[in-house]
């Protein structure tokens, strides 16, 4: 009895990573398609810088299963990232959305450059007031004309 | 003129603190977007009497733990001890999930290293596991007497955190 049970899960386990490896290529490309196209936008909560599309992490493989049987439920895109994100949170998201708590996310940079810009400009303006040549008073003038004269003009 | 030329040493030092900050959190730890939120009201074979199914229905009303674990899992043995002690405490029921195991590899390893658990249900799928957000075994969840999670622990249960993290929101809960 043992060993036909064992037998019996032996051969399930071979079946079933074979049905596995071939689903992938042979089962209903369409669903095969917005499956893909969903899960590019979706982290690997594994190997967290990898897509749940490229992932061959135990749990991508499951998730990916779970996202086949939503799209074939007919769920739109919406409520397969409600799905994702009511278990998982914002972080499975590769583009979060835009909220009080992401906004030093999204707009962080474009704070940072515009500081930058602002710096920038400041420094230039005041290395062009700087390169102005400085004013003589009378006496410096007196001085300058003076050695000037003595010396002579390369041609 | 000082003081401007001390304006980047500041901006360094605003840097390392950021840098300190960001290098004592584990960016694997995730936060459970189901804390404070009902937990999934899941049915399941327990891994003892597999005809019974085990609901989590049945658990309202009281304080427990649901911990995931694996016969596969290595950080699983690093809690075990904890757990099986916390057990002799009585404190509050724990659930063991058997998240995409071998019932009879399940078995055994309870069998080697001690049951620590009022009762283990199974999940060979790992349906009920992303129900929950699991993404590394182990993890726990303390839910309340409504069935709402209150506490998720990711990774194994280690002394500090039951000392000071479950048992004080335990104790709260149970009131």
């Amino acid at each position: 009895m043992k060993y036909w049970l064992a037998l019996i899960l032996a051969l399930q386990c071979a079946l079933s990573t074979y049905a596995g490896e071939a689903i992938a290529l042979a089962e209903d490309p369409v669903v095969e398609q917005r499956m893909i196209a969903i899960s590019e936008e979706l982290r690997c909560l594994v190997c967290q810088n990898e897509s749940l599309a490229g992932s061959r992490a135990d749990l991508a493989m499951d998730l990916r299963r779970e996202l086949r049987t939503l799209i074939k439920a007919n769920k739109t895109d919406a409520e397969i990232m409600e799905y994702m994100v009511s278990r998982y949170g914002d972080f499975v998201r590769y583009r979060p959305p835009v909220k009080p708590l992401t906004w030093m996310l999204w707009f962080g940079p474009f704070l940072l450059l515009i500081g930058a810009i602002v710096v920038l400009v400041r420094l230039v303006r005041r290395n062009q007031r700087s390169a102005a040549p400085p004013a003589l008073d009378a006496n410096q003038r007196k001085l300058a004309q003076s050695l000037l004269k003595d010396t002579e003009l390369p041609s | 003129m000082k003081t401007k030329a001390l304006i980047p040493l500041g901006l360094f030092a605003v840097l390392v603190v950021f840098l300190a900050i960001g290098l004592t959190r584990d960016p694997r730890e995730i936060p459970s977007p189901l804390i404070g939120k009902p937990a999934p009201l899941f049915t399941a074979p327990r891994l003892q009497l597999p005809d019974q199914q085990f609901s989590a229905k049945d658990m309202l009303g009281k304080v427990w733990i649901l911990n995931t674990w694996a016969s596969w899992c290595v950080a699983c043995r690093q809690e075990h001890p904890i757990l099986m002690e916390f057990a002799k405490t009585k404190t509050l029921p724990v659930i063991g999930l058997d998240y995409k195991d071998q019932n009879a590899e399940g078995l055994k390893w309870l069998a080697r290293f001690g049951d620590p658990y009022d009762l283990s249900i199974t999940d060979r799928d790992g349906r009920i596991g992303i129900d929950f957000g699991v993404y590394g075994v182990p993890e726990s969840f303390l839910i309340d007497k409504a069935g709402v999670i209150r506490y998720k622990q990711i990774g194994p249960v280690t002394e500090e955190a039951l000392r000071d993290k479950i048992l004080p929101l335990v104790a709260e809960l149970q009131k």
